[in-house]
């Protein structure tokens, strides 16, 4: 398994503000595997993703990426572990405005330190699967917004992640592009083995995911059977 | 700096705004240190210049030009004390006097100041004024000034040898007569040298004797103080015991010429203030451009950017920017000052030049610091869920 969450639970807010916002969460993900969360606004589906790409510490539970145990790493390990093994595309694209598309990508090997001159090459490749070889010199102000959440696509595969987490990737699209994003999505995933988790509240993609669970305050469960 | 210097050439208009601000605060520094830098030429050229490593004053009066008085005895004994190569006795005085070209209006001249206390008849009252600094040396000793035109100061006669500010800016040549007023002493320039000041006025340089005669209207055996050329076995504090002077360095002895402390003093705190606020300038630019880069930053750590890698980012841009606009203000203001006119007290020398560039590109730095914690803050989280992750 890529991603495995054991028994998460997480508290966030304090005093008399706290929320439970994962109860008992299990959840694994394998490579290759493209699993959709549906839920709710406020059900704890970010709450999900932060946890798993190690942007929180679950209140109690263990992560465990390609079965390692990543629960206790300090923060400086889980800033290398997202550079090296993760990749995030976000609601709302969250590219660097100063950016050009192409750089974009390059910047996530930068910041692994790696050899520019590959990265440069897979950058290309990228561009091409994800339909942006010709906006590759734009920068994201010159984009439409299908374009740029294709770059965050693009972006989040640079580094040859393990896994990778998705956060409402359609929400700023209209259905016929957002579908487009989500078939690229659940393309790249099988073709590169990366092991998906794909948050949404657009039940018309769901036919896309290999598999579809649902979260209820906080309560991650396999999707329901729709009446009718 | 993958970003910054994307960065730089994205926001150039909010860059080249800061920078503007800083090029014009080192515009600024470099008037302003040619300004100090004239008013010290100007007030103390005469005792910089002077080829010795200590003065003596009086132990009296201490470090004060226009206090001190030193006799033959002091600086006999001196020239035998440990460490020191040699010293020789100067004296000082201000006086005003006028210029003559014409040998029988200079007697004249002479005559009405001795009865009446300053020239009276037409001609001769109506001859050039200069506000001087008389300086008498013992002809032949080391103080004694090197002639650039004419000849050098002779024993036994009252030939005196001026500054080239005096030739220059009152067209002082030799051949004229100065004539003293009050005194009434005539002197003959024999001789130009390099430019000396003393007091924001030009220096003339007479024998000793002569120097006595319009100070004290006789030769006593007296000085002002003592110029000493010395190595690093002199202890100035023995000599100082034994022969009841207050011996400093020459540098040191500046302040005690009149006004000079107060002219740097003040200058040194306008300087001091320009750096402070020139840091809390770039602090509060980068500030809020930090501020605006909150969420630009998130990402870069959700992305997997150490704290450290943002810093570094983020202080090289800073770099950048002071260091590109601190060059243009100080070549922008090496031009303005040499478009000075030549008679405004500024002079400008490389290192208080530089000294002052390098001050204020590490008074930026300190300032582009402030953001460091504010980076460090930045939760990572707030790519994932926007601005409202900081309540964590
Ligand atoms: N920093 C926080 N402090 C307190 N409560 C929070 C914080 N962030 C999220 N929450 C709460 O946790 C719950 C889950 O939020 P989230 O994971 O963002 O849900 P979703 O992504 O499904 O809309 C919500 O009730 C939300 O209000
Ligand atoms: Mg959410």
């Amino acid at each position: 398994m890529s991603l495995q969450l054991d028994t998460i639970n997480l508290t966030l807010g304090d005093g008399d503000q706290q929320v439970v916002a994962l109860d008992n969460v299990n959840l694994a993900v394998a490579p290759g595997e493209l699993v959709a969360v549906l839920g709710p606004s406020g059900s704890g589906k970010s709450s999900l993703l932060a946890v798993a790409g190690l942007l929180l510490r679950p209140s109690t539970g263990r992560v465990s990426i390609d079965g390692t145990d990543v629960t206790d790493l300090g923060d400086r390990e889980r800033a290398q572990r997202r550079a090296d093994r993760i990749g995030f595309v976000f609601q709302a694209a969250n590219l660097v405005p100063s950016l050009s598309v192409r750089e974009q990508l390059l910047l996530i090997e930068h910041l692994r330190g790696g050899r520019p001159r590959l990265a440069e090459q897979r950058a290309d490749r990228l561009l091409e699967a994800v339909g942006l070889t010709s906006r590759a010199g734009h920068r994201p102000g010159q984009l439409s917004g299908g374009e740029r959440q294709r770059a965050g696509i693009a972006r989040a595969l640079m580094n040859e992640p393990g896994i990778l987490l998705a956060d409402e990737p359609t929400s700023a699209l209209d259905r016929a592009r957002g579908r487009a994003v989500v078939e690229l999505l659940a393309q790249q995933a099988h073709e590169r083995e990366v092991a998906t988790l794909m948050v949404t509240h657009d039940t018309s993609m769901l036919d896309v995911a290999d598999r579809v669970l649902e979260m209820r305050d906080g309560q991650l469960a396999p999707r329901a059977p729709v009446a009718a | 700096m993958f970003i910054a210097l994307r960065d730089l050439r994205f926001a150039r208009g909010r860059f080249a705004l800061m920078g503007a601000v800083v090029a014009l605060v080192a515009l600024l520094m470099v008037l302003l240190t040619g300004l100090a830098t004239g008013l010290a030429d100007d007030n103390v050229s005469a005792i910089a210049d002077l080829p010795a490593t200590h003065l003596a004053f009086s132990a009296e009066s201490g470090v004060k030009f226009n206090q001190s008085t030193v006799t033959a005895d002091q600086w006999q004994a001196l020239r035998s004390v440990p460490g020191v190569a040699d010293a020789a006795p100067v004296g000082n005085s201000l006086f005003n006097g006028h210029v003559y070209a014409d040998h029988a209006q200079a007697d004249k001249a002479r005559t009405e100041v001795l009865a009446n206390g300053k020239a009276t008849s037409a001609d001769t009252a109506g001859a050039p004024a200069v506000d001087l600094a008389l300086f008498g040396v013992e002809p032949g000793s080391f103080v004694a000034p090197v002639q650039t035109a004419g000849e050098r100061l002779a024993a036994g006669s009252d030939g005196v040898v001026v500054s080239d500010d005096l030739a220059r800016k009152k067209g002082v040549k030799v051949g004229d007569v100065l004539v003293l007023d009050r005194v009434g002493l005539e002197l003959p320039v024999v001789g130009i040298t390099r430019k000396a000041n003393f007091g924001h006025v030009p220096v003339v340089f007479a024998p000793l004797q002569v120097w006595q005669k319009a100070t004290f209207g006789s030769t006593r055996a007296v000085a002002t103080f003592v110029a000493v050329r010395a190595d690093d076995a002199f202890v100035p504090a023995t000599a100082d015991q034994a022969q009841r002077l207050t011996t400093v360095t020459r540098t040191a002895a500046f302040d005690g010429s009149p006004g000079y402390k107060e002219e740097t003093g003040t200058l040194v705190m306008i300087e001091g203030f320009l750096y402070v606020i020139a840091g809390m300038l770039v602090a509060a630019f980068f500030t809020v451009w930090t501020i605006q880069r909150t969420a630009e930053i998130g990402l870069l750590k959700a992305l997997g950017a150490r704290t450290g890698y943002v810093v570094r980012d983020a202080i090289g841009q800073a770099a950048i920017v002071l260091v590109g606009a601190t060059a243009l203000g100080l070549g922008l203001g090496l031009g303005l000052g040499a478009a000075m006119p030549g008679n405004a007290p500024f002079a400008l020398k490389p290192v208080p030049v530089l000294g002052a560039g390098a001050l204020l590109v590490v008074m930026g730095l300190l300032g582009s610091a402030v953001s460091i914690r504010r980076i460090a803050k930045i939760d990572p989280l707030i790519a994932l869920t926007g601005g409202n992750a900081g309540a964590r």
